[in-house]
């Protein structure tokens, strides 16, 4: 079996810029991943902050770390400044792009490039028809359980694309054109003062009982509960799932990174992965129901599943 | 029209207990189990022969127990829709009898919905119709009701018999009363 | 944007929901110009129990419906899932079979699907696709032939005139009923909190994990699965159990506040002259869910408005306050950019 490509993410989150910046070089530096998404997939108005000043330099330092580089796009686009964003980013000929709406693909078909976890690609017929338009590699949206992971990897395998699941981090669980950090502080999305820079890791919504429940990012809303797929990592491999995206976060993501690293080429256990992970102070517990057909708040014990 | 016509913006205290006519009350209030029984019996069974289409919708919860708490009655119904041995029975309310799914609310609400008349959804909101146990079950019951050419009201006014004529007179009345929700 | 006058106007579409077979004869006969259903399975986004159309009930609506002149649309809105993908391509083969005089989809595989084995077959863009730039429109337009775009219910009246000047196809916009806070097809609260997902098993908030509580102090909380998503006070008015309309609690705000949402239904009666005028061709009514006497009753209030505005007259729709959710009402985004 080919070595299990390990990639970060886009990271989702408004960090203050020079945060951004020092988180990509650094893992430009020290973190084993091969494959990098930059570019700003929640909210157009946070990209004249990181995304124009300091990108192109951030993507130099990955690549000549031997990085490979994706451009990820928006998720929703609704306006003239999403539309643009996106349509520069499609035009630009030397790069690799990830589609994440449609109107990403009004650009890009017929050229190579990727899609991103919030198109939804539920089946074989739609893997086929976008691989037929040019997509050569496909990250899946984390609602995705098992038996549908498998037929996709099938159909993926067949049509010799690459698959791509998220293994850690916060999963998004929706998208508005409202933005929900912007309402907690009684703002519009237009008059934000970008208060979701206060939350690096999201903004926590618990029920009224006090137990934690979503956590919120500008438009976006996240999981509570960090997903974890360290106990499904072997299965996923030998369904032929070829990358493992890890989503970025404000903890030690060059430890994670090396934890799933480690996981992926069998040096570790999956408990090991776990107790290293726990150690790294990740909010526990962790999820993985949506993999196990379950809700996916839950933690299934894949106790059975390990050899 | 239907759960609108009047009703305003500030509607927010229910208004339960004006809308009940005084005629059904006095129709129901006196009534004691025994005398109820025998007339629920039969409604069961003459519904359940006319309206077969009635257990297609109910699906998985063809089996499960429904307690209605009409709140002017002095006593809890009980639905078992079970199509081999459909069972409708009054209950005293101190009994707490077995229930998968309830439903309870205003007599003319329900009678509305079970007329085809009133918007459950609506009603709910309004918090007029309140739900317990097994909220699929009572979401099934409610469209399946709502299916119904005409309505079951229809059906009870169209079966003969002396066992209904009170029953009639009073459903019959009920249609034309202003006091719809 | 300046009014725009009377005259220019073109006579909308009115188009009305059934979740049974009786309420769409109820808007059949209320005056609806086509109606929309779905099967009773995973295919479209409203697979609630008790609801919607076997293969029989519907050919047997259509026929009703086509007598009428009124036309039948069949939503087929979730996403295929692997590995039954084909019960999204059978629904596609019903339609086609009993004549529906449209499909309603989202789903880049089914729509493949319906443009590759029924080019006869026409082809409305579901608002579960998220379609909500010009880009996005055309791309489905380009690919596959989709005739009308159904709006994501997140855009101003402006910028639907904009995107109507930009896309080669028909738009049709929700006017009235519940509104979802989440971009349609991006949404799995549902299954991360209960296991059945939106996009894939077409529920959302499903009864069977809704559990409503009554407190000690008459208040009812309202529990989808183990979270407490609501709680009302006696007296409150309640809205549909769905996170999206939840209260919650944050750091940043003391109590629980509407993290998402309040809830409120969409009504744009007052917006419906320059709806049209903005290039709208149908005006749509949500509530597949919704008793007959809803449809009833929402249909027939809108069928005198449009009629009323075509004439040059004001539309009065205050009368359907009270089937709304929380008895409150709302233009939503579509009047202004500050509901973002």
């Amino acid at each position: 079996m080919a070595s299990s490509e390990l990639t970060m993410g886009p990271l989702i989150f408004h960090w203050p810029a020079e945060q951004k910046r020092d988180f990509w070089l650094r893992i430009a530096d020290e973190a084993p991943v091969d494959t990098v998404y930059l570019g700003e997939t929640v909210c157009s108005k946070r990209t004249p902050f990181f995304d124009d000043p300091y990108l192109a330099k951030v993507s130099q330092r990955l690549q000549g770390a031997g990085k490979k580089v994706i451009w990820s796009t928006l998720s929703e686009v609704m306006i003239k400044r999403d539309r643009k964003i996106v349509a520069d980013i499609c035009a630009q000929e030397d790069m690799a792009v990830e589609a994440n709406d449609a109107s990403a693909l009004f650009h890009l078909s017929g050229k190579p490039h990727r899609i991103g976890q919030a198109l939804n690609v539920y089946n074989e017929a739609t893997m086929q028809f976008l691989a037929s338009k040019g997509a050569t590699h496909f990250c899946l949206a984390p609602e995705l359980p098992r038996s549908c992971i498998t037929s996709l990897a099938q159909t993926a395998k067949r049509l010799g694309v690459g698959l791509e699941v998220q293994v850690f981090g916060r999963m998004s669980l929706a998208l508005s054109a409202r933005c929900y950090h912007a309402r907690a502080y009684g703002r519009t999305k237009d008059n934000c003062l970008f208060v979701c820079e206060e939350d690096p890791d999201g903004m926590d919504l618990s029920t009224r009982s006090d137990t934690p429940f979503l956590a919120i990012n500008g438009i976006q809303t996240l999981s509570h509960a960090y997903l974890n797929l360290s106990g499904e990592v072997s299965a996923l491999q030998q369904m032929g799932v070829g990358a493992f995206r890890l989503s970025p976060h404000s903890g030690d993501m060059v430890a994670v990174a090396h934890c799933y690293r480690d996981l992926l080429d069998n040096k570790i256990t999956v408990d090991e992965a776990d107790v290293m992970l726990k150690e790294l102070k990740v909010p526990q517990p962790m999820a993985n129901g949506f993999f196990h057909h379950q809700p996916g708040y839950k933690m299934v014990s894949t106790l059975s599943e390990r050899t | 029209m239907p759960a609108s016509g009047s009703v305003s913006d500030e509607r927010r205290q229910s208004t339960r207990p004006s809308r009940f006519p005084k005629l059904a009350g006095l129709a129901l209030r006196p009534v004691p189990l025994f005398a109820v029984q025998p007339v629920l019996n039969r409604l069961v069974r003459d519904i359940a022969s006319r309206r077969p289409e009635l257990f297609e919708r109910l699906g998985p919860h063809i089996h499960t127990a429904f307690a209605i708490d009409v709140e002017e009655l002095p006593f809890v119904l009980r639905l078992l829709p079970d199509p081999g041995n459909p069972s409708l029975t009054a209950h005293r309310r101190a009994e707490n009898i077995p229930f998968g799914a309830s439903i309870s609310g205003p007599f003319m609400t329900l009678f509305a919905i079970m007329d085809g008349d009133g918007d459950s959804d609506a009603l709910f909101f309004a918090r007029d119709v309140e739900v317990g146990g097994n909220t699929e079950a009572a979401v099934c019951l409610r469209n399946a009701l709502d299916d119904l050419e005409g309505s079951v009201v229809d059906d009870i006014l169209e079966i003969g018999g002396p066992l209904y004529a009170p029953l009639k007179m009073m459903l019959a009345y009920l249609r034309k009363s202003e006091a719809r929700p | 944007m300046s009014p725009p006058q009377p005259p220019r106007l073109n006579r909308p579409e009115l188009i009305c929901p059934a979740g049974t077979p009786a309420a769409l004869r109820a808007a059949v006969d209320a005056g609806a110009d086509a109606v929309y259903c779905g099967l009773q399975n995973a295919t479209n986004a409203r697979n609630f129990p008790g609801l919607n159309f076997t293969p029989d009930a519907l050919a047997q609506s259509i026929t009703y419906a086509h007598e009428r002149d009124t036309k039948v649309l069949l939503a087929v809105n979730s996403f295929a899932t692997a590995p039954g993908a084909k019960l999204w391509q059978d629904a596609v083969d019903i339609a086609a079979s009993l004549n529906a005089d449209a499909v309603i989809v989202a789903d880049i595989g089914v729509a493949q699907y319906v443009a590759e084995n029924h080019p006869g077959l026409r082809l409305h863009l579901s608002v579960q696709a998220g379609a909500s730039s010009p880009e996005a429109i055309r791309y489905y337009c380009r690919e596959f032939g989709v005739s009308r775009v159904v709006l994501p219910r997140i855009l101003t009246v402006t910028e639907i005139s904009a995107i109507h000047d930009e896309i080669p196809c028909e738009i049709e916009a929700f006017v009235f009923g519940n509104i979802g806070m989440m971009a349609e097809g991006r949404c799995s609260l549902t299954n991360y909190v209960t296991g059945q997902s939106t996009n894939m098993d077409g529920v959302c908030s499903p009864a069977s994990a809704v559990q409503y509580v009554k407190n000690a102090d008459e208040s009812l909380a309202a529990k989808l699965g183990e979270f407490e998503i609501d709680c009302f006070a006696e007296n409150e008015s309640a809205g549909y159990p769905t996170i999206c309309k939840g209260r919650y609690l944050t750091p940043a705000r003391s109590g629980t506040y509407y993290a998402f949402e309040e809830p409120v239904s969409l009504n744009l009666s007052s917006l419906l002259p320059e709806l049209v005028g903005a290039g709208v061709t149908a005006l749509k009514i949500e509530g597949r869910q919704r008793s007959r006497s809803y449809v009833r009753a929402v249909v027939s209030a809108y069928r005198e408005a449009i009629d009323d505005i075509m004439e040059g007259a004001e539309a009065d729709l205050s009368v359907l306050i009270s089937l709304t959710e929380g008895g409150k009402q709302t233009e939503g985004a579509f009047k202004s950019k500050k509901w973002r």
